[in-house]
């Protein structure tokens, strides 16, 4: 099994969010700037007014990776790692597994749509792709 | 520059040795030292990255402390540092040390035991495994599956194959021009050729970066010296000046938040470097850039302004960091073919352009090299020169 995340003050929210079905990214009341990895101060403007939000959980793969190297004895292969520029925090991306795909369809500017699965006491992210013709 | 290197020495490394850490330092240092025409007695300072990792078994199997113990060395001054400019941040706070009179021979050192911790089944390269939790940057990683450099580097050269038209070929020019740069080093640990369909025909690891494009674990150990420069006057070899350091990082401590996925760290680092110095990219003879993974290598000749951004693969395809090459890269072999020092074997190889003592893969009179370390956010560069 994967190592899970620490959960701290800062990330709890990201971390947990799933359990509502909600990708949550930490937005500045101040100023608007979005914050990723989340953290307690706005770096923008110095604000600690820093809460997490829910995002749509859309976005737009910006690179990805297929992965081929069973790197645990348990890991099964091949699967894609994805990071996504998402739609509605500019300048974050959220990168995770790949699920519902064909890896070698798996292209740069393909969409998705985020899902979730418990393990533990958080729920990791997962990007699905968004079918063509899918509303999304 | 106040700081120059007097010295480098690595061990007999290899795949497995079955020999210990502190054996492999021992015999770094002291070959070292010879070059240097220095003894343990005038060690005054030692630094190393990132120091002991208790967690990652062969990673960083020695400290400071037990070298110091093991040596018998009486130091002024000692750091070990694990968050800086990359693999060369002990380099750099050496330089800092002997320029402020903290000391006047630094010894620095990086030593591993990757390669006989992987045959013992701990999978000492893969952070996180074995662990219940992760903390820090890593948490964005390890627990999405993210596990290893081979995923994070292979995000950056998917984003730089679509934004630029590289191909696995190029990266494939990388490997096998390294290839036979490491032919011509007996302390290389990869001696069989390697051709462009040996390249191509090897299994993925984390595509579009195959078996190739990664670099070796091995057991070995590197040591540098730095001394101040009165006292580099004293040793045995002509000083190799430091002339300048770069480490700036203007992004985050990720390695998938950076605004542009076709730059790194080392972008940074590299125009911090050229805005010390009045030496320019077009004065280097011999370059040592970071190769963990193959695509490291055009990033940061972009990142040190050899070639401008998106045209590393035409550079590469000319044919001018291969040997015979006008701008030779990691004439030893570097880490594709020589094995993973973290940087330290590829400063070693660059020292020993300088000093003309790079028997079969000797660059015509080298006297200025440049030395980049470090992948993703962590990165710092060096101008070396002979006068
Ligand atoms: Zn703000």
């Amino acid at each position: 099994m994967l190592p899970l995340p620490e959960l701290t003050a800062e990330n709890t929210a990201f971390w947990t969010g799933g359990e509502r079905g909600e990708l949550m990214i930490a937005l500045c009341d101040a100023c608007g700037k979005a914050v990723h990895p989340p953290q307690l101060l706005c770096p923008a403007c110095g604000s600690q007014q820093v809460a997490p939000r829910a995002m749509a959980g859309t976005g737009t793969i910006h690179t990805f990776t297929v992965n081929h190297q069973p790197w645990l004895p348990d890991m099964a292969v091949p699967f894609v790692l994805a990071v996504v520029d998402l739609d509605d925090a500019p300048g974050v991306r959220v990168t995770t597994r790949m699920i519902d795909c064909d890896p070698q369809a798996v292209r740069i500017g393909q969409r998705v749509t985020i899902a979730f699965e418990q393990s533990g006491d958080v729920w990791l992210p997962l990007w699905r792709p968004i079918a063509e013709g899918e509303a999304a | 520059m106040k700081a120059a290197i007097t010295g480098v020495g690595m061990s007999d490394i290899g795949r497995n040795t079955g020999r210990a850490a502190m054996l492999h330092l021992a015999q770094a240092a002291d070959r070292a030292l010879a070059r240097a025409g220095l003894t343990r007695a005038d060690i005054d300072g030692i630094a190393t990255y990132p120091g002991k990792a208790e967690g990652s078994p062969g990673m960083s199997p020695l400290g400071t402390g037990e070298v110091r113990a093991a040596l018998g060395l009486q130091t002024r001054w000692h750091s070990a540092v694990p968050d800086g400019p990359a693999q060369m941040a002990p380099i750099m706070v050496a330089a800092m040390a002997v320029a402020t009179g903290q000391a006047r021979h630094v010894l620095c050192f990086r030593a591993l035991t990757e390669s006989s911790s992987q045959s013992a089944g701990r999978r000492a390269s893969i952070p996180g495994a074995g662990k219940a939790q992760v903390g820090g940057w890593l948490s964005w990683l390890v627990p999405v599956g993210a596990m290893s450099a081979s995923n994070w580097a292979g995000w950056m050269a998917q984003r730089y194959f679509h934004e630029f038209g590289m191909t696995r070929e190029h990266l494939g020019m990388v490997a096998v021009g390294q290839r036979q740069f490491a032919q011509a080093n007996p302390m290389a640990v990869m001696q069989k050729p390697l051709t462009m369909d040996d390249y191509l025909a090897a299994r993925m690891i984390s595509q579009p970066l195959g078996l190739f494009d990664c670099d070796i674990p091995i057991d070995g150990a590197a040591v540098v010296i730095v001394s101040a420069a009165d006292a580099a006057r004293d040793c045995r070899l002509p000083p190799l000046r430091i002339e300048a350091m770069g480490s700036a990082l203007r992004s985050a401590e990720t390695w998938d938040q950076r605004a542009d996925l076709t730059t790194m760290g080392a972008h940074d680092a590299g125009a911090d470097l050229w805005a010390r110095t009045s030496v320019t990219p077009q004065d280097v003879d011999v370059l040592a850039l970071y190769d963990g993974f193959s695509i490291f290598v055009p990033l940061w000749l972009e990142a040190l302004g050899f070639c401008g951004h998106g045209e590393a693969k035409d550079f590469i395809a000319a044919g001018h960091i291969g040997p015979g090459g006008r701008y030779p890269v990691n004439t030893g072999g570097g880490q594709l073919s020589g094995g993973r020092l973290h940087g330290f074997g590829l400063l070693h190889e660059a020292c020993l352009q300088l000093w003309g003592e790079a028997d079969g893969r000797q660059v015509a009179d080298a006297r200025t090299a440049v030395c980049g370390m470090g992948g993703g956010f962590i990165a710092g560069a060096m101008l070396l020169q002979r006068d």
